[in-house]
């Protein structure tokens, strides 16, 4: 932001927003930290509550297009003010998403429980896609947070990595499946854990094109990695 | 979200009506516009903005020397128009106020009636048969958007229609003598919002036929109904661009300050 309004009250409204969104931020990250770690040790009374908690993070998407309508026709936002807005709306609908994915990494954890015992250690397996992409959607909030464009443009470079770890494990667990068949239920419920990291992935980078919309006024969505140079 | 959007009408490729550079103004010793230049694009709404004393109004009345009417008002510097520079002595300011014409913010209707408001500028240029201009006044309130309202009661006082219907008279006044140019000078701030909304429907219908220029305090006018925006701040221009880019990304800080109301 540059300065206040002269409205203080159109300060309030967007500062109220703001805040919201990163809340919003912050119980996702939450949810996905709960899920992961119920996967990891098969816990489905933690799976439950990620599943049961992703409720409220519906109510607060809810509540924050509302809020942006709101301000649209109160306020007439312009410029970076309406760049903010624009970006809320949309970065609200990735942070939704996240929660979406929490949830479905937590009931396949919770299938796993239920069915008992599995014969590769599936955490190793995403380990480090889910450390990169945790890292991936906290820096991403951090750059929202602090609006910071420089921040943002290093993550989009950070998403590709996960991409590629993601077919890594698509390879592992399909020579694991071919080896031994016994293994399949438990693999194809890895796949889905590692597919929805991985789109946690996305929706985070999408995050960081918001922020570079948001602070430069580019809009470097669908951009080719040399188009998406910073712009001084 | 889109940039391509605005990069389809590149200022560059369209022709220009008006073009003024390193314009100077002055009430007496105090200097009202700095140095300004920017071009007036063809059969275009161009917008002014900026707070009261930037001198939005002054480079407005520059563009068909208004000024003149008064003692001790001066402009220096070039304004192109039809391949001359109209500040130089030696310009017959009738015909210019002829091709470039005014609309004031409150309407100034003449006190006679509808009919002879609109054959009174036509008759101080053209010597028409009485035909001609019955035509030429239907044609002009038609302009206007007036004549369904109007043709009724054509030899009633223009004093007699409402505040909308005055201004929408004095557009369509300032449309009959056939001008190239229109300046509008804050037209819709004494209007309420549905008079506001016909004169706006208006402008974007005449920009077909006329290049227009537009002084107003309504940001939101600005965004809605021109093409280019130019943002002024104590005599100088800030910052001068397509409409979309100045309420989208504004290239200077002071601009983005000033439309997003955190000024002053």
């Amino acid at each position: 932001m540059t300065g206040e309004h002269s409205s203080k009250q159109y300060d309030h409204e967007l500062e109220a927003i703001r805040s919201k969104v990163l809340l919003m931020g912050g119980m996702v990250e939450t949810a996905f930290d709960e899920a992961l770690e119920a996967f990891r040790v098969g816990d489905a009374a933690r799976a439950e509550r990620v599943i049961l908690d992703d409720q409220a993070v519906n109510q607060l998407e809810v509540q924050l297009d509302d809020a942006c309508s709101h301000l649209i026709v109160r306020r007439q936002p312009t410029a970076n003010d309406l760049r903010t807005v624009m970006a809320t709306i949309k970065v609200i609908t990735d942070l939704e998403r996240i929660g979406d994915e929490a949830s479905k990494i937590a009931r396949t954890a919770k299938n796993l429980h239920e069915r008992g015992g599995v014969s590769f250690a599936h955490y190793d397996m995403v380990r480090t896609i889910a450390k990169g992409t945790v890292d991936l959607l906290h820096d991403a909030l951090d750059a929202f947070a602090r609006l910071d464009g420089k921040q943002a443009l290093a993550l989009i470079a950070a998403d590709e990595v996960i991409d590629h770890e993601f077919r890594t494990i698509l390879r592992n667990l399909i020579t694991f499946m071919m080896e031994d068949p016994r293994t399949i239920s438990s693999a194809l419920d890895t796949l889905w854990v590692a597919k929805a990291i991985e789109r946690i992935g996305d929706h985070a980078k999408n995050i960081a094109e918001y922020v570079i919309y948001v602070v430069e006024g580019r809009d470097i969505r669908h951009s080719k990695p040399v188009a998406i140079e910073p712009a001084v | 979200m889109n940039q391509a959007l605005t990069k389809a009408a590149p200022a560059a490729a369209k022709a220009k009506t008006i073009e003024i550079s390193g314009l100077n103004f002055f009430y007496g010793k105090t200097q009202s516009l700095k140095n300004v230049s920017l071009d007036i694009h063809d059969k275009q709404v161009t917008a002014f903005i900026g707070p009261s004393g930037c001198g939005k109004s002054t480079l407005l009345r520059t563009l068909n020397r208004m000024y003149d009417l008064y003692p001790g008002q001066r402009a220096e510097g070039s304004i192109q128009y039809r391949g001359r520079n109209i500040l130089e002595p030696g310009v017959d300011v009738n015909m210019l106020r002829a091709k470039v014409g005014m609309v004031f913010q409150k309407p100034t209707p003449f006190p006679m009636s509808i009919y002879d408001n609109i054959a009174f500028g036509v008759r101080l240029y053209e010597n028409l048969s009485k035909g001609e201009m019955d035509e030429r006044v239907e044609w002009a309130l038609k302009k206007a958007a007036l004549w369904e309202e109007a043709k009724d009661k054509l030899n009633k006082s223009g004093l007699s229609l409402s505040g909308g219907q005055q201004q929408r008279l004095c557009i369509a006044r300032g449309v009959a003598v056939k001008p190239d140019v229109l300046l509008l000078d804050e037209p819709t701030s004494a209007l309420d919002p549905i008079s506001t909304a016909k004169i706006e429907e208006l402008i974007s219908e005449l920009k077909q036929d006329y290049t227009i220029t537009i002084v107003t305090h309504n940001m939101q006018q600005a965004a809605r109904c021109s093409d280019y925006t130019a943002y002024m701040y104590l005599g100088e221009l800030v910052e001068f661009g397509e409409t979309d880019q100045i309420f989208m990304n504004p290239a200077r800080k002071e601009t983005q300050d000033y439309i997003t109301g955190r000024f002053g």
